[in-house]
């Protein structure tokens, strides 16, 4: 039977245990004092029915679909003829993945050498008896677990914190997925930059002012060591940054004073949306629109009055990259700045404050922590930003703070050193796992003091 | 009952109406159904502080305060109770033009301060609630320190001219709302961490520190416990001999304990104005005498 007939089969089979199991309750349980002996209600029981038929099974299926191939190709090695069994384990994999692609393309009786048709005939009969035993087992186990959970219904089985306890776990999986893949991506990270500083010293990589990630094919070209100086990297990302910032602060700020405190309910009931719309457009499309349209404005204005603008500047890159995350300062803002209770601006206005000073001495400060939360979220969306920096920011590695000049930053290089033809295991590879790790601890700094300052400078308001 | 009384007129007569069977405490429908005509009693007073005439209140279309006429006499307290959504509130509210925050708010009639109409074009409600100071329900500090708390309106209207005049100044102003021992080596820890009768004197202070000729104090109490309340209602008492004060309460021992005159509200309408005394212990409306002897409410 397919895995997908087995897995429709068991789910009928658990909506079926279900209803015995509430049915069964109900049958037990006395009618006197409207069924008030039973411990939980009908549908616990039948959850705990429908629990003890399907989790063992399923945890079999799994099992089984896990050591399956494993247990049959080394079934299937066995069958083999004595002779072939002395080959490498390479060559072994390759026969083995030879007999599977023959066995599932269907004429095996067409194939010439006899060995490998008795293989494949055999690899396809273990398939086989694998998949029967498997439906089989399933099915036994889940039929067992009903019986069993259906016993299990009396009056004074406690199913619903059986229930209960079963779900807190599926739950406390669900987080742990989560939590697991981030663990795992730093892990691996971590473990590919050590690889990387032990081709490359530490110190070099951190304090090196120099990038220039090439190394050679052989050792003896010229440049063949290749330099990793990541300090114009980040340099590069934090003036992006910067520029980013210092645009989108104010906009963002002032965009959402007035959305929260001037605006009619009307106009905020469309401008908010559309705003919002700006953290929804694709990177790669403000990313050519910096690459075509401002960078260009830029460098003819610089023309214009004198100035040499290069053609890729971190002034384009950061612009457009301020824009891109207004949204993030502004919708945030705005929530928190709506969220300080009106009893503080009753206050103020009570004691006679004008609206504008209202709003800057007592509404923003009490809205700060939140404020400051936004900004650093967007703060680091723009040090991981990498599509409008790509495009329109340049490669050159230049250790400037000259916004007019082509800079690159740490997410570009990351881009560039993966893409194409690589070695895995050469520094120029491993370089941006480095780098990545670098930019990792640098946005989980700022998330750190975000949490920070929200936790220790809110106001608990009621 | 009380909480069952809506906001708006129209609803409270419908709950009304519908909970009477429910309730044997009310005796009889008639009680509700006295006719409001006019407001017994003294509402008028020879040396006025601010007074009300012909004052209604709209909530867009529905109408919250019907007609009031009330002076508030100089250096006195007066009481303004009533069951909840009966308008008391919403007047207090007239009187330093704090409707004027809320959009659909529409107030009519005349309005004097000192015989200044203060819904005049060129009156400023800004410099009005400067000497219209208010006392608000939760006590509500800004997340500043006590010092800046109190500070606060001193800095914007320019009460004082250096540092020193400034730290004088709250340093008064705490004194005078019975805070500054409590607080005075904290001056400079923020003013939400004080406890909840602490942060109420606290907005006293800074209501004083302003020096507003009238001081309206909206359910100061309500939130507080009966020890912190006591602290208040001997701060007022005090504060009368240089302040004028409109106090809503829904507390009526509260109301005769401090104030001078009571004023009961019912359904947006004044029934009743008289001096404290009289009001409870000889009420002339049988709406009032309804109130206070607790048959609703």
């Amino acid at each position: 039977m397919p895995i997908q007939t087995l897995l429709i089969t068991l789910i009928a089979l658990l909506l079926f245990s279900f209803f015995i199991g509430s049915k069964r309750s109900i049958a037990v349980s006395s009618v006197r004092k409207g069924r008030r002996n039973l411990h939980s209600r009908p549908n616990y029981y039948g959850f705990m029915v429908a629990i003890w038929a399907g989790l063992p099974a399923i945890f079999i299926l799994i099992l089984w679909s896990v050591f399956n191939s494993s247990i049959v190709t080394s079934l299937t090695i066995a069958g083999l003829p004595e002779g072939m069994q002395i080959q490498s384990k390479d060559e072994l994999g390759l026969f083995i993945n030879e007999i599977k692609n023959l066995s599932s393309s269907g004429n095996i009786e067409s194939e010439s050498d006899l060995v490998k048709k008795d293989a494949a005939f055999h690899y396809q009969k273990l398939e086989e008896i694998s998949t029967l035993a498997k439906t089989t087992l399933v099915f036994v186990i889940a039929l067992l677990g009903m019986l069993f959970g259906r016993s299990l219904v009396k009056p004074e089985t406690r199913a619903r914190n059986m229930v209960e306890t079963v779900v807190r776990w599926a739950m406390i999986m669900c987080a742990s997925i989560a939590i697991l893949s981030t663990v795992g991506i730093v892990m691996s990270v971590l473990f590919e930059s050590i690889r990387f500083f032990n081709a490359v010293p530490p110190a070099d990589f951190l304090f090196g002012t120099h990038w220039s990630p090439q190394t050679s094919m052989r050792s003896d070209q010229v440049g063949s060591s290749g330099s990793f100086g990541a300090i114009p990297l980040f340099v590069g990302t934090l003036l992006i940054s910067a520029i980013a910032l210092i645009i989108a602060v104010p906009l963002g700020l002032m965009a959402a004073i007035y959305l929260s405190e001037y605006a009619s309910s009307a106009v905020r009931s469309f401008a908010k949306p559309t705003l919002e719309i700006l953290a929804g457009i694709p990177t790669v499309v403000y990313g050519f629109f910096a690459a075509l349209t401002v960078a260009p404005f830029f460098r003819n204005m610089g023309e214009s009055i004198g100035l040499s603008v290069a053609s890729e500047s971190a002034l384009a890159a950061g612009l457009v990259m301020g824009v891109m995350i207004i949204p993030f300062v502004s919708s945030l803002s705005d929530d928190v700045i709506s969220a300080v209770p009106q009893a503080m601006r009753d206050g103020s206005y009570g004691m006679g404050a004008t609206k504008s000073e209202t709003i800057r001495q007592v509404v923003i400060p009490a809205a700060l922590p939140g404020i400051v939360g936004g900004i650093l979220l967007a703060a680091s969306r723009a040090i991981g930003e990498t599509m409008i920096v790509v495009m329109a920011a340049g490669l050159s590695a230049k250790l400037t703070i000259n916004p007019l000049e082509a800079v690159t930053t740490v997410t570009v290089q990351i881009v560039t050193l993966l893409t194409g033809d690589q070695e895995f295991d050469s520094p120029k590879t491993l370089a941006a796992f480095a780098l990545g790790l670098g930019l990792f601890v640098i946005t989980l700094m700022l998330n750190i003091a975000a949490l920070h300052i929200i936790r220790n400078y809110r106001e608990q308001y009621e | 009952m009380t909480d069952l009384i809506g906001t708006l007129p129209g609803m409270v007569k419908s709950s009304l109406e519908s909970e009477e069977n429910k309730l044997p405490v009310v005796e009889t429908r008639d009680e509700f159904d006295v006719e409001i005509s006019g407001t017994i009693g003294k509402p008028l007073v020879q040396n006025a502080k601010m007074s009300s005439r012909n004052c209604d209140v709209f909530y867009g279309d529905k109408q919250a305060i019907f007609n009031i006429n009330l002076d508030i006499g100089k250096n006195e307290i007066i009481a303004m109770i009533g069951p909840s959504g009966c308008g008391k509130s919403t007047y207090l509210r007239v009187l330093n033009r704090m409707n004027d925050t809320i959009p659909i708010c529409r107030v009519t009639g005349e309005h004097t301060l000192d015989g200044e109409d203060i819904y005049a074009a060129e009156q400023d409600p800004v410099l009005l609630r400067a000497r219209v100071g208010m006392v608000f329900q939760k006590p509500n500090p800004f997340p500043k320190s006590i010092y800046d708390n109190v500070a606060y309106g001193a800095k914007l209207h320019g009460l004082a001219t250096n540092r020193s005049e400034l730290d004088d100044l709250v340093e008064a102003s705490l004194i005078k709302a019975g805070l500054f021992k409590e607080v005075k080596d904290d001056l400079l820890m923020p003013g939400t961490g004080l406890s909840g009768g602490q942060q109420q004197r606290l907005c006293i202070a800074r209501a004083i520190a302003v020096d507003p000729e009238v001081i309206l104090m909206d359910e100061p109490t309500s939130a507080l416990d009966p020890i912190a309340t006591a602290t208040i209602e001997e701060l007022m008492d005090e504060l009368k001999e240089n302040y004028t004060i409109a106090i809503v309460t829904h507390s009526m021992q509260q109301a005769a304990r401090v104030s001078q005159r009571t004023a009961y509200f019912h359904l947006g309408k004044l029934v009743e104005v008289n001096d404290t005394n009289t009001v409870f212990t000889n009420p002339e409306h049988k709406l009032t005498e309804n109130y206070i002897t607790g048959r609703f409410g």
